[in-house]
């Protein structure tokens, strides 16, 4: 959608409320739903991408330093990253005491 | 005027279908709408009838393969009754908050239990709320013609609606009656083919059915409903035009004797035809007892409705469901609730008659009548009862 879903007035909608923008799932902020949040460590990474293979959501994205790093706009906080992680590397953080 | 054949009810349903051009056939066969469906099936695989005709193993998957056909754009049509009503319930809600413009008839029956095949509109009433347009026929030829007025009507760029035609079971779908039919070239000036205003075609992807949240549901809601609520002028608009092309015009409310009526019968169906010659009985006496026959029942003519029975001093509501545990029958509580708001207003008895296909004479809505005006004189003016029990 071209705003968030909690600005449409009813007469805005479409008839049938039939989404007319492919792929605007895009938009929708998935990284409300966590508790706990990724958090790697740089020292112990081996870059082998296992985070980003097993992620559900594919909230993982290879930076410009070689990192696999979650975006936290679509993460939310299941811990398949840090279970899968063969160094260790990813530890689950309260967000809010983040 | 054309030629009047006298044929079945459910037949001359079907052959209505046929003329509208029906793209998808999906139905289940169950008593009493089977003869409708039968001979859809006949005229299809006769190749008298270009259309896909899907047989399913249950109405649920009837109702689901007409969304998807009516959402790929294909003009849809579906028949059922009773339990098979009930089976596909979930599907009807689904429709119409999608607009799709599916066309069911329900032959009406009793939902179980005790099993019954008969006719009353406890099927119907089940799937009060479910947001399709819903208008009831009196006869034969109601049913004919209102099969071609609810593909216009649900097609309507401005309405978009599934429409529900109520036919009672086996008093309409099982009954010979004269149909005058109309020309095929009539037809089609009436009825132009379907121009979907969204539909799931490959080059142009749209997401129909999605999910919503809190934050966006009640707005939905509130277009489906007034969406569903200013369909009213179009209903109206296309009622005329049918009406001009057939000489037979339709109202949401059609009244009878009921202009100087003190006391005034309240119908919906078949049952608004024996009632006419009860009141025609009780004026032979002097008695100044009208007739108000609610056609279109969703959504409910208010307007209509008040015009035609607050200047009465009594209305005798005549349920055929019953609301275990509630208020009364379904339309004696929609009457009270559209006439509550009035200063000056009639007192509402509500009888239920005629449920699981009990005949109901017209000297039964004379014993009715006679029942509700000594009633409402001894002062109970809100009166229920189920008719005609055995104490």
């Amino acid at each position: 959608m071209t705003k968030p879903e909690s600005e449409w007035k009813w007469k805005e909608l479409p008839v049938g409320n039939v989404v007319l923008e492919p792929g605007n799932a895009s938009q929708y902020r998935t990284g409300d739903w966590k508790s706990l949040m990724p958090v790697l460590n740089k020292e112990l990474c081996i870059h082998c991408g296992l985070c980003y293979i097993f992620c559900p959501d594919m909230a993982y994205n290879l930076n410009a330093e070689g990192f696999f790093i979650a975006d936290l706009f679509y993460c939310k906080g299941c811990g398949i990253c840090a279970k899968e992680c063969p160094t260790g590397a990813i530890t689950m953080v309260v967000e809010e005491e983040k | 005027m054309a030629k009047r054949v006298g044929m079945e009810v459910s037949i001359a349903a079907a052959e209505a279908v046929k003329q509208a051009n029906v793209d998808v056939i999906s139905a289940y066969p169950i008593t009493p709408q089977t003869h409708i469906v039968e001979h859809l099936s006949e005229l299809v695989a006769n190749g008298e009838l270009d259309a896909e005709f899907i047989p399913v193993e249950s109405e649920h998957s009837a109702l689901s393969v007409c969304l998807g056909s009516s959402a790929a754009g294909a003009r849809s049509f579906t028949c059922t009754s009773s339990q098979g009503l009930a089976l596909m319930s979930e599907i009807t809600y689904i429709t119409s908050p999608l607009r799709l413009p599916i066309v069911m008839i329900i032959a009406n029956r009793t939902l179980s239990a005790p099993l019954s095949i008969w006719n009353d509109h406890s099927d119907v009433m089940s799937i009060r709320d479910c947001g399709w347009i819903q208008i009831f026929t009196e006869n034969g030829q109601e049913v004919y013609d209102h099969v071609f007025f609810a593909y216009r009507l649900a097609e309507d760029r401005e309405v978009l609606f599934p429409v529900i035609v109520n036919m009672d079971g086996f008093i309409l779908s099982h009954v010979i009656e004269p149909i005058e039919l109309i020309d095929q070239e009539k037809i089609d000036q009436f009825l132009p083919p379907y121009q979907p205003l969204y539909r799931l075609h490959p080059d142009h992807p749209v997401t129909m059915g999605a999910f919503a949240l809190p934050s966006i549901f009640a707005e939905t809601k509130k277009s489906h409903e007034m969406a569903l609520r200013s369909s009213m002028s179009k209903i109206l608009e296309i009622w005329k035009a049918f009406g001009d092309l057939t000489g037979r015009y339709y109202n949401p409310i059609e009244t009878y004797q009921a202009e100087d009526a003190e006391t005034l019968l309240v119908t919906m169906g078949s049952c608004g035809e024996t009632a006419s010659v009860a009141v025609d009985r009780m004026r032979e006496e002097g008695r100044a007892v009208g007739l108000v026959k609610i056609r279109l029942w969703r959504p409910f003519p208010f307007e209509a409705f008040k015009k035609a029975t607050l200047r009465a001093k009594q209305l005798v509501v005549i349920d055929r469901a019953v609301s275990v545990g509630g208020p009364g029958g379904p339309v004696a509580s929609e009457v009270k609730a559209a006439i509550y708001g009035e200063e000056k207003r009639p007192s509402v008895y509500n009888f239920v008659a005629g449920i699981s296909g009990r005949d109901v004479t017209p000297s039964d809505f004379i014993k009715m009548v006679d029942k509700a005006e000594i009633e409402i004189e001894e002062g109970n003016r809100a009166g229920y009862e189920i008719y005609g029990v055995r104490e």
